[in-house]
């Protein structure tokens, strides 16, 4: 990225002053190092981001942001709906809530390994995963309804995980104020069969061992150790989310003039929160969010049933779930005033610091996990809130390492068969129904994750806790 | 945005594309008339998926839309398209689209996605408005926009 017009107000702390259209500044938080690797998308669309209606504080970018659609991926803005704020499907996205969700097991790497391709075999078996799979579970009209209204409350009601599983979750696993009613009938049919299902491309079911750790208090409160098993899922709101998303970015777009809103870019499609169509989009996108926390609730019970089978007696309680893509209502302090306030976070993770009272006891002191994806070969890690999260970017941090290079490129690059040999070489199991999915995902498509997640403690986004290292990778 | 992987059909000017977006991929159409350009932008889409030659014509889907615009038509084709292949569980191969003003009606050819016969890379979330064009050229008409995947 062209660094001219950029100042570095302190280390890591980049800006873009407000000028023309701009209502605020842009901020990101990244090294010298990951500035000059982002594509000059991000500053542009940071700009347009900032000159969008009732935005507060800054258009904020993580140290892992790419050029997205609209926002960045890696950008957060918050809104003021009493200033005319919007809220954008364009700033969620297409995967409503994709997210991260991370069990431990405790088991140890030695217990582990004698039956680690068993393992491999049994969950890839029983996880849904690729282009076309199925779930189990087939939801009728009121069924469905529940379900978007419930989250993984309505899961674990219906068998799927424990109560206990709640407190791990935002907003204690149920999104309030959902409206099944605003969702589409067409999203309802596409995710009719998709419920327990992982998706492909990103998402993926690791088996990870925890390598190393990196702040031991923290990492004791989260109740990980060297050595330690741990289960990571990401995936997201499935078929039924990228509909919404698709649709409400077309209506969006389509009424923008009705709202008077002159878009520099058609996928920052809005509507004002205060509007009919930023309520009814609000309240599809939390269904969403509720359909990503069951969708995960119910993959989590399918491997702690896989667990079960090959490891009698283990127990996998949740460590945490987090959401990268959504729009939620938060109290922020604002220049030393209390707002209510609609934050985006596209690509990017709450992050509360210690103490939030939104956080279950057991974590509070600790601050909130903040759970970071890798990439089949690189490390996955655990951060956790700080006390400046709060007041960087309405405590947000990253999410990943994000792509280095497109899908073409890393075809061109890599074959899914040596991917998957080079891999299990260097201990690490992949199974995946589509070896060219594995070549678009090969670990070297990515940025390096480390030079991410070492930006977001040093700007204090949020604090290293444990480093992750794959043992297996189930992929779509 | 170059251009990164190109296939001629037997119409001969009208081809398709894909471009680079980042972590996602653009779908490009290029065809004597804006209807052609659709059907090739749906090919590209297939081609996210699937090589669409692998696709046989064993279904065909009806699909209907409209929109303010040729762009935002443009965007709800592709979209329509990716609802039905996620829906019915189908990969399509082959399209005849007709436009009238901005109503758009097609017909998707193609069968059930099958692991062994199409090897299928990864799923279609939904065609954005990013680097979305629907234009004359020198060439005819372009259609492109970029999906997110």
């Amino acid at each position: 990225m062209d660094l001219s017009g950029w100042t570095e107000r302190s280390p890591g702390v980049w800006e873009l002053p407000a000028t023309g259209v701009m209502q605020v500044p842009g901020i990101v938080y990244a090294s010298r190092g990951l500035m000059a690797a982002m594509d000059d998308k991000v500053a542009e669309q940071m700009r347009n981001v900032a000159a969008m209606p009732g935005i507060v504080g800054a258009s904020y970018a993580m140290p892992d942001a790419h050029w997205g659609y609209g926002f960045p991926i890696g950008g957060v803005a918050a809104f003021d709906a009493d200033a005319g704020g919007v809220v954008s499907a364009g700033g969620v996205g297409f995967d409503i809530s994709c997210g991260v969700r991370c069990l431990l097991t405790g088991l140890r790497r030695e217990q582990l390994m004698p039956l680690r391709e068993r393992l491999a075999d049994a969950l890839a078996a029983r996880i849904p995963a690729g282009v076309g799979s199925t779930g189990h579970l087939r939801l009728n009209a009121a069924a469905m309804d529940a379900m978007l209204a419930g989250g993984a409350r309505w899961a674990v009601g219906e068998g799927f995980g424990d109560e206990a599983d709640l407190e791990r979750i935002e907003e204690h696993g149920q999104m309030p104020q959902a409206r099944p009613g605003c969702v589409s009938e067409q999203a309802k049919r596409r995710q009719r069969e998709e419920m327990g299902t992982l998706g492909s491309g990103n998402h993926y079911l690791e088996v990870q061992e925890v390598d190393a750790v990196l702040d031991a208090d923290a990492a004791g409160a989260f109740g990980l150790a060297s050595g330690d098993i741990v289960v990571m899922i990401h995936c997201g709101s499935r078929g039924l989310g990228h509909q919404i998303g698709s649709e409400f970015l077309v209506r969006m777009a389509a009424q923008a003039p009705r709202f008077g809103l002159v878009l520099p870019d058609r996928e920052l499609a809005c509507a004002p929160i205060h509007s009919d169509l930023g309520q009814e989009y609000l309240g599809a996108m939390r269904a969403a969010i509720n359909c990503a926390l069951a969708n995960r609730q119910i993959l989590t019970h399918l491997v702690r049933d896989v667990f079960d089978e090959l490891l009698p007696g283990a127990r996998l309680p949740l460590l945490y779930d987090v959401s990268h893509n959504t729009c939620k209502l938060e109290d922020h302090v604002v220049d030393g005033q209390r707002r209510r306030l609609y934050v985006h976070r596209k690509g990017a993770t709450r992050a509360f610091g210690p103490g939030h009272p939104e956080l279950p006891a057991a974590l509070r002191a600790a601050g909130q996990p903040v759970l970071i994806g890798g990439s089949m070969g690189t490390a996955s890690y655990v951060l956790a809130g700080t006390v400046q999260s709060q007041s960087r970017a309405f405590a947000s941090a990253c999410h990943g390492a994000g792509r280095a290079m497109s899908r073409n490129e890393a075809l061109r690059r890599w074959k899914g068969r040596q991917v998957v040999d080079d891999l299990a070489a260097q201990g690490i199991l992949v199974r995946s129904p589509s070896l060219r999915g594995v070549a678009e995902e090969a670990p070297g498509a990515y940025k390096d994750v480390g030079a991410v997640v070492d930006a977001a403690q040093a700007t204090g986004l949020a604090r290293q806790v444990a480093r992750l290292a794959p043992l297996i990778c189930i992929k779509g | 945005m170059q251009p990164r992987i190109a296939r001629m059909n037997q119409v001969g000017r009208a081809r398709w594309e894909h471009f680079d977006h980042g972590a996602d991929v653009g779908v490009r159409g290029i065809a004597p008339t804006m209807a052609g350009a659709f059907v090739q932008a749906a090919l590209a889409l297939t081609a996210v998926v699937t090589d669409p030659r692998r696709v046989r014509p064993l279904e065909v889907v009806e699909i209907r839309c409209e929109a303010p615009d040729g762009e935002l038509l443009l965007v709800q084709w592709l979209n329509a398209v990716i609802t039905e292949m996620a829906i019915r569980r189908l990969l399509f191969g082959s399209f005849e689209v007709q436009i009238d003003g901005h109503q758009l009606v097609a017909r998707a050819s193609g069968e059930p996605a099958n692991l062994r016969l199409h090897e299928p890379a990864v799923e279609i979330k939904g065609a954005t408005c990013t680097a979305l064009a629907v234009r004359r050229t020198n060439e005819g008409w372009l259609a492109q926009t970029v999906v997110d995947v």
